[in-house]
């Protein structure tokens, strides 16, 4: 059972245009890539990454709707709830492994490299619509020697996709996994890409929840929960599901397009 | 050789473990998945005319003793779930599909679509206890009932299951009134109505304020009410509250169940849930020589 906790922010943090971090002790074990569900009393309770995962943990806002607009108004001092963690999240893996992370998917991705604190055995491609919104560049260049970064605007690194970033570093260096997050469109684009390069990996996937425990089915993909059986899956499970890259659920359970 | 399987009301399964409505029953992959989990048949999420939108977030809260929910009945609506129950039940799935509506004509409309979808049953909700003018509010009333259950018979051939709530002092009246529209099965329990309140936020958690009550918590209200229905009716009773292994699988047969329904175990256990029921059910029916587990139907009552 995960107890709804009450915890007290430490530290706030602007990481770029409209990103900030919360910070807060929360004494559980968390694997990277796992998830909380926060409470925002009188108006939602959403899932969100921890971006920290140490002692003082985290969790990282994109500041675009009333939920988030509140939880990034929160001062040191104030309190706020979660309850989790929830799902599986991101293996520890032995080998050469790029972490690829579009926008707001670095939050889950960068306590990857944190856990591995293994500079050589780590890449890190980071991407982002324009330069203001990338976010943990210099977080990322703490635990690995090669951190590239592109912008859809060419505002800063290679302009493109991060997905054309990682296949030029898969195509530099070989890769043993590949791990990511971030818009679907995107991840199921690297996926192929990978491929291409025989790299396998995983990718966290982001659906609508309510329940975070594997009962009220509101966040599946063909049959798998992702609060549950994710939200990071292995690309071969992925490949399998023929919702994946294309369509969701919407509130109500109808198919939509992404 | 010991058997599991279970004839309710016509409907034959190869055991006795059934996923109850609501839990990930919403699209046909996830409801084969809890079949292919080894339940003996799997109820869909309630689905009404329109499609529902449910309640905002907070609608789980986690308590030491079970769940607290108020989803607000969420579903795509009756036209677009038709191709959900035909992946299941080509799947292989043995589905019983769950209706709500307001009023006796639409649950007529609605069971007859799902009928027409390919399901094995309907399961009535007459018991959700927290949506306006929905579930409860309708299942608290003898003469309501009796009008809902004689006009979905009307309007289908396959068996009519009825899922009754435990927030009433007149259940068995209510569990008569079933029987005597012509229901060929009782579900009960649906969850008790509840609520919980967060000291430190000072205000209820559920955005619904109210919500029901589920897990092993309700599993001695479940085993009354299956006890006392079934000393005053013949139609076979469907336990439901709170079962999350095969001992608690036993108590509600002893009580008087055919066969249950599991929920909220599967956030608690996992969907190996079904298969774990079972196979200590199986162990058990070895242990004692027993050949069917239907010997064992009500055999509490004195």
């Amino acid at each position: 059972m995960h107890k709804l906790a009450f915890l007290r922010i430490k530290e706030t943090v602007v990481e770029g245009k409209g990103f900030k971090t919360l910070r807060f002790m929360f004494n559980r074990k968390v694997r990277p890539g796992q998830f909380v569900m926060v409470w925002i009393p009188g108006v939602d309770e959403i899932p969100m990454s921890l971006s920290y995962l140490g002692r003082i943990k985290g969790i990282t806002i994109r500041e675009v709707g009333e939920s988030t607009k509140i939880l990034g108004s929160l001062k040191v001092g104030d309190s706020m709830a979660i309850r989790g963690p929830f799902g599986r999240g991101f293996e520890r893996l032995s080998g050469k492994t790029l972490l690829v992370c579009g926008g707001a998917g670095a939050a889950a991705v960068l306590p990857i490299a944190e856990e591995m604190d293994n500079r050589e055995r780590v890449d890190i491609a980071i991407g982002a619509r324009t330069k203001d919104e990338l976010i943990f560049e210099e977080r990322s260049k703490m635990y690995s020697d090669n951190v590239r970064t592109s912008t859809d605007d060419g505002s800063e690194g290679c302009e493109g996709t991060v997905v054309d970033l990682a296949k030029h570093m898969m195509k530099e260096r070989k890769y043993d996994f590949l791990q990511a997050c971030g818009p679907e469109s995107m991840l199921s684009s690297l996926l192929k890409v990978g491929k291409e390069h025989g790299v396998s990996g995983q990718f966290s996937l982001e659906r609508f929840m309510r329940c975070g425990v594997g009962i009220c089915g509101s966040c599946v993909i063909n049959g798998k929960r992702v609060c549950t059986d994710g939200p990071v899956f292995w690309g071969e499970e992925l490949e399998s599901m023929s919702d994946f890259g294309r369509s969701k659920r919407d509130e109500s359970g109808q198919k939509i397009g992404l | 050789m010991a058997s599991l399987r279970v004839n309710v009301a016509g409907l034959v399964m190869e055991n006795p473990t059934i996923l109850g409505s609501g839990i990930i029953g919403e699209t046909g992959e996830s409801l084969l998945s809890a079949y292919k989990a080894g339940a003996g048949a799997v109820v869909t999420k309630s689905i009404g005319l329109e499609a529902r939108k449910g309640y905002s977030n907070p609608t789980l809260v986690e308590l030491p003793f079970g769940y607290l929910n108020a989803m607000g009945l969420p579903n795509p609506g009756i036209e677009s779930f038709g191709e959900e129950v035909l992946l299941a039940v080509r799947g292989g799935a043995t589905v019983i599909g769950s209706v709500f509506a307001s009023e006796a004509e639409v649950f007529a409309q609605l069971s007859s679509k799902m009928e027409a979808f390919g399901v094995s049953a309907v399961e009535l909700n007459l018991s959700c206890p927290h949506a306006s003018g929905y579930g409860m509010e309708l299942g608290v009333d003898p003469g309501v009932v009796r009008e809902i259950v004689l006009a979905v018979k009307k309007s289908v051939t396959i068996p009519v299951f009825v899922k009754l709530t435990p927030n009433t002092h007149r259940i068995i009246e209510i569990a008569q009134a079933v029987q005597a529209a012509g229901g060929d099965s009782i579900v009960a329990i649906n969850t008790v109505k509840a609520m919980a309140i967060s000291i430190e936020a000072g205000r209820p958690i559920l955005s619904n304020i109210f919500g029901g009550l589920s897990g092993p918590a309700v599993k001695p209200i479940g085993v009354r009410c299956v006890y006392e229905m079934y000393d005053v009716v013949d139609i076979p009773i469907i336990g439901a509250g709170g079962i999350e292994t095969w001992q608690d699988a036993l108590e509600y047969i002893m009580a008087g169940a055919v066969a249950v329904q599991i929920g909220s175990g599967i956030g608690r256990r996992g969907l190996n849930i079904f298969k774990e029921v079972n196979f200590g059910l199986e162990r058990y029916l070895k242990s004692r020589g027993i050949e069917s587990l239907g010997e064992l139907v009500g055999t509490a009552h004195a």
